[in-house]
C-alpha cells in the first residue's frame, strides 16, 4: 500500500511536471541546427527551411515548378537575354517598418553579390549591375545571358532584407535578420530554439492565421518522432522512409509527400583516378557497373519502396526529365560482357567511398552485393563527410555515394557537377560537347530549346557515365492533424502561409 | 596549506597553456576543411577562398595560435564559423544548461547510489545485496542512448507526462525547466549511480569490521546508529571525493544525454562544432572544460584535506 501511495505521488508529480500550457503555436522539429540567418551568408537546407517563415523572395515556386511572383509582380528578359526587369509589389514593408521598394531591392542584391564571405556570390555570378528604372522597377543588367536566373531568385538569392538593418549590422545581421515575410525574428538560442511572431504588416497578412512559430532542432530522428507523437512537436522534417508505416496508422498524424528536387547517385572517378582503375579508363567498365544495379531493389530494400528510381539529375515526372532515355534495367550478363569486350578480368576492385549515416551506407551494401555478381569488388570505406569531400576533392576515390538536395532550374543539377571547369566535377569528367551542350542551355529561355540542350547532355552522361544516378529520395514532412493546410512542395521547405491551427 | 594551495595554483597555469597547444594541434590533425564543411554544398572555390583568408586559415598554424591565445587571454575566444556568434557568448549560454543537468544527475545518483551502497553492505550476502549489485551492473553497462529512449517512449510517448525533449530554463519556468531536466539527469546520473552504489558498498565493508563500530556495537548503540553515525561518516570521505571528479566526468557524459534529449548544452555544441569543423567553438569549450575540470580536481584535493586531518601535515 504504502509503495503504491509513493508510485502514484511521484506520478502525479510528474504530471504536474509535464503539464503544458496553451498552445498557439506552431512547433516545428528540424533536423539539424541552422547556420546563420544571413540570405547572403546561409548555406544549409534546414537553414532554407527556417528562412521560408521570415524572410520572402521576388519569385517563388509552385507545385508544378512554375516559377510564381512573391515580392515582385512581374518579370520581363529584355535585351536578347542580357537584361531581366522586375515590377515589384507595392505596399510591402520589412519587419523594422521600412519601406520595400526599387532601391531596397537594388541593395539586397548588392549585398549578396559583395558582402565578403557572400555564398550567392556565385549564384548571381551573371549579374553585372542592377539598375532603379522607377520607384517600383529594377533591371537586372547581365554580362551575358543567363536562363536560370529568375529560379536563382526564388531561392536564398531572391531574398530582400531591410537595407537599414543590414547596413547597421554588417556581417552579423544573421543574428537578427530583418526581411519581409510574414513572421518576424524574436529571438534565437543556437541549438535549442528560433522563435518567429507574426508580422502584423505582412503584405499578404488575410492568409496567416498563425500567431508564433518555433523552430526546435532535434538530430535524432527518432526522437523527432518521438516529440510528434508526444504532442511535443507540430510538424517534423526528415522522416526516415522506414518509418512512415508507423506513422501512416497514427491516426493523429497527417504526411505530406513530394519527391525531392536533387538526386542519390555515385560520381566515378574519370579524371584523377592517380591508380588509374579500369572504371576509369573504360566508359565500358563503368556501362557494366551502371547494369549490374538493380535500382528499384535497392528502393524496395532499403527504402520500402518510398523513393523514386531514376537515371538523370532530374526525377522522372520532372518537367525535363528525358522520356526517350528510361531507366535501364539490371543485366547482368550484359555487364559482365562488357567486362570481357573491355579487357578486363574480374574482379574488378573499386575503392567506394561512402559517407557515413544509414541512408548511404545500406544501399552501398546492397550496391556492393548486386555489383559482385557482375564481376566488381566494391571495397566500401565509410568517411565522415566532412573528410570524404575532401578525399573526393583530391581524388583519392574511385566511386563516390554522393547526393545533391536539388534546385529548381536543372542548370543547378547540372552545371557545376559536370561542366569540365565546374567546382563540383570530382571525378574530373571532361568532355567538350557536354560543355557545349550545359553552356547553350543556359543562354536561352525557351523550354524546348533548352530540353534539347539537356537531351544531347542526358546522352552523353549515360554513354561516358560520370555520375550513376540511382534514385530520388522523398520528402517526407508529418504533423499532427491540428495542422489543417498544409501542402508539401518539391523544394522540401516548409511553406507557413496558409496553414491554421485547430 | 597555504603552501599546498600555491603549489597548485602555480601548477595550473602551465597545465592551461599545455593544453591550449594541444587542442590547437590536435585539431589541425582533423581531416577536412573548415571552409569546405561551413560551405556546405555552395563549395564555389572562390568563396570558399575568401572564408579562409577571413578566419586566416590559410596561415601558418603558429600564426593562428597566436591570434588566437592573445584573444583568449583578453577574454576574446574568436567567433564561431558557422553563426558568427561570438565563442564566449556561446559558451555562457551553454555552461549553465550542462551545470544544471551535472548537479541535478550528482544528485540523483548520491540519493540513488549511496543508500543503495549502505544497504548492500549492510545486508551482505543477501537478496538486498545481490539486487543492489545486479543494479549497478545494469547501471554501468545500460548504455545511455538506449535508455534514454526507453524513458522517452514510457514517460512521453506512452503515458505522455514528460516532454521528449528540449531545455527550458528554470529563470523562465521552473517546472517545466524540472520536466525537460529530470529524464536525461536521471540517464546520466544512474551510471555514476553504480559506480558511487560499488564504492559506497566496499568502503562501509571495511569501515563495518573495524573495531571501533564492533566497539559501538558492544557498547549496545542502536545498529542503526552505528551504522549512520559511525560507520557511513568514515566510509564517505572517499566518495565525497569521487563524486566531485565524477562532476567533471559528468561534462563529457553529457555529450550523447544531449543529443538525445536536444538539450542545447555544453555537450552538444562540442558535437555540433567538430562535426562543422567550427575550430574556435571547439578551442574555447574544450579550454573551459580543462580549466573547470582542473579546479574541481582542485576542490576536490582541498575537500580532502579538510576532511581529513591526517593530510594537513
Amino acid at each position: 500500500m504504502k509503495m503504491f501511495r509513493l508510485a502514484a505521488t511521484a506520478a502525479a508529480f510528474l504530471l504536474s511536471l509535464g503539464a503544458v500550457q496553451a498552445q498557439t503555436t506552431l512547433r516545428i522539429g528540424l533536423a539539424e541546427d541552422p547556420d546563420i540567418l544571413d540570405p547572403s551568408m546561409a548555406r544549409t537546407y534546414v537553414g532554407r527551411i527556417v528562412f521560408a517563415a521570415f524572410c520572402d523572395k521576388l519569385f517563388d515556386i509552385d507545385e508544378k515548378l512554375n516559377i510564381v511572383p512573391q515580392l515582385a509582380l512581374s518579370s520581363e528578359t529584355v535585351d536578347d537575354g542580357k537584361g531581366l526587369v522586375i515590377k515589384l509589389r507595392p505596399g510591402v514593408k520589412f519587419h523594422d517598418g521600412e519601406p520595400f521598394d526599387a532601391e531596397a531591392a537594388k541593395f539586397s542584391l548588392e549585398r549578396h553579390l559583395t558582402l565578403p564571405g557572400s555564398f550567392r556570390k556565385p549564384e548571381l555570378a551573371s549579374v553585372d549591375h542592377v539598375d532603379v528604372v522607377d520607384p517600383l522597377t529594377i533591371k537586372l543588367v547581365l554580362k551575358s545571358p543567363f536562363s536560370p536566373l529568375l529560379a536563382q531568385l526564388t531561392d536564398r538569392a531572391g531574398m530582400m532584407m531591410s537595407p537599414k538593418a543590414a547596413k547597421a549590422a554588417g556581417d552579423k545581421f544573421g543574428l537578427h535578420p530583418v526581411c519581409a515575410g510574414p513572421y518576424k525574428f524574436v529571438e534565437r538560442v543556437q541549438q535549442d530554439r528560433i522563435v518567429f511572431e507574426k508580422f502584423a504588416d505582412y503584405w499578404n497578412k488575410d492568409n496567416v492565421f498563425i500567431d508564433r512559430i518555433v523552430f526546435q532542432p532535434i538530430v535524432d530522428a527518432t526522437v523527432r518522432l518521438a516529440n510528434l507523437k508526444s504532442g511535443g512537436l507540430d510538424l517534423i522534417e526528415r522522416v526516415l522512409a522506414t518509418d512512415l508505416k508507423e506513422v501512416r496508422a497514427d491516426s493523429r498524424l497527417k504526411v505530406a509527400t513530394a519527391i525531392e528536387l536533387g538526386y542519390q547517385g555515385i560520381t566515378l572517378n574519370i579524371g584523377k583516378d592517380k591508380a588509374k582503375g579500369p572504371l576509369s579508363q573504360s566508359a565500358k567498365v563503368r556501362q557494366a557497373l551502371d547494369l549490374a544495379i538493380d535500382r528499384e531493389a535497392i528502393n524496395q530494400v532499403v527504402f520500402n519502396g518510398e523513393f523514386q528510381v531514376g537515371n538523370q539529375w532530374v526525377n522522372p515526372d520532372h518537367p525535363y526529365y528525358q522520356k526517350s532515355l528510361p531507366v535501364r534495367a539490371r543485366d547482368v550478363e550484359k555487364a559482365k560482357a562488357l567486362l570481357k569486350e573491355a579487357g578486363v578480368t574480374p574482379p574488378v576492385s573499386v575503392d567506394f567511398l561512402v559517407p557515413k549515416g544509414a541512408e548511404t551506407e545500406t544501399p552501398a551494401q546492397v550496391i556492393q552485393s548486386m555489383a559482385a555478381e557482375a564481376g566488381f569488388d566494391m571495397k566500401i570505406r565509410v568517411t565522415e563527410f566532412a573528410t570524404g569531400l575532401k578525399q573526393a576533392e583530391a581524388g583519392d576515390y574511385q566511386a563516390y555515394m554522393l547526393a545533391w538536395s536539388g534546385r529548381v532550374d536543372p542548370d543547378g543539377n547540372t552545371f557545376i557537377f559536370l561542366h569540365s571547369r565546374a567546382p563540383q566535377n570530382y571525378g574530373d569528367w571532361n568532355n567538350a560537347q557536354a560543355d557545349k551542350a550545359l553552356e547553350d542551355a543556359r543562354l536561352v529561355t525557351d523550354f524546348a530549346k533548352r530540353k534539347a540542350s539537356y537531351e544531347v547532355l542526358t546522352k552523353l552522361v549515360q554513354d561516358e557515365e560520370p555520375l550513376l544516378y540511382l534514385y530520388h529520395r522523398r520528402i517526407i514532412i508529418a504533423h499532427t492533424t491540428r495542422l489543417e493546410g498544409y501542402k508539401q512542395m518539391p523544394d522540401g521547405l516548409v511553406r507557413v502561409v496558409g496553414l491554421k491551427l485547430k | 596549506m597555504l603552501n599546498f594551495l600555491a603549489r597548485r595554483l602555480a601548477q595550473i597555469v602551465p597545465t592551461l597553456f599545455f593544453v591550449s597547444v594541444l587542442i590547437f594541434s590536435l585539431q589541425q590533425l582533423l581531416p577536412g576543411d573548415p571552409a569546405m564543411v561551413m560551405a556546405g554544398e555552395e563549395r564555389d572555390p572562390a568563396v570558399i577562398e575568401q572564408i579562409r583568408h577571413q578566419y586566416r586559415l590559410d596561415q601558418p598554424i603558429p600564426v593562428q595560435y597566436a591570434y588566437w591565445i592573445k584573444g583568449v587571454l583578453s577574454g576574446d575566444f574568436g567567433e564561431s564559423l558557422r553563426n558568427k556568434m561570438p565563442v564566449r557568448e556561446l559558451i555562457a549560454q551553454k555552461l549553465p544548461v550542462t551545470l544544471q543537468l551535472g548537479a541535478m544527475a550528482i544528485i540523483i545518483a548520491f540519493l540513488i547510489g549511496i543508500p543503495a551502497g549502505i544497504v548492500a553492505a549492510v545486508k551482505k550476502g543477501t537478496a538486498w545485496d545481490y539486487g543492489a549489485n545486479f543494479f549497478a551492473l545494469w547501471g554501468i553497462s545500460t548504455p545511455n542512448f538506449w535508455l534514454g529512449i526507453m524513458l522517452i517512449f514510457l514517460f512521453s510517448i506512452e503515458l505522455g507526462w514528460l516532454p521528449a525533449s528540449g531545455y527550458v530554463p528554470p529563470t523562465e519556468n521552473w517546472r517545466a525547466s524540472l520536466a525537460a531536466t529530470i529524464m536525461p539527469a536521471f540517464v546520466l546520473g544512474n551510471a555514476i549511480a553504480a559506480v558511487l552504489m560499488r564504492h559506497t558498498r566496499s568502503a562501509m565493508l571495511q569501515v563495518l569490521e573495524s573495531d571501533y563500530v564492533r566497539t559501538a556495537r558492544a557498547k549496545g548503540l542502536w545498529e542503526r546508529s552505528v551504522i549512520l553515525k559511525h560507520a557511513m561518516r568514515n566510509a564517505l570521505t572517499p566518495i565525497i571525493t569521487l563524486g566531485a571528479l565524477e562532476l567533471g566526468t559528468l561534462l563529457s557524459g553529457a555529450v550523447l544525454t544531449e543529443q538525445i534529449f536536444s538539450i542545447p548544452g555544453f555537450g552538444k555544441l562540442i558535437v555540433d562544432a567538430v562535426f562543422n569543423r567550427d575550430y574556435a567553438v571547439v578551442q574555447g569549450v574544450v579550454l573551459v572544460t580543462a580549466t573547470i575540470y582542473i579546479t574541481l580536481n582542485l576542490i576536490a584535493d582541498i575537500a580532502y584535506i579538510l576532511v581529513n586531518p591526517r593530510l594537513r601535515g
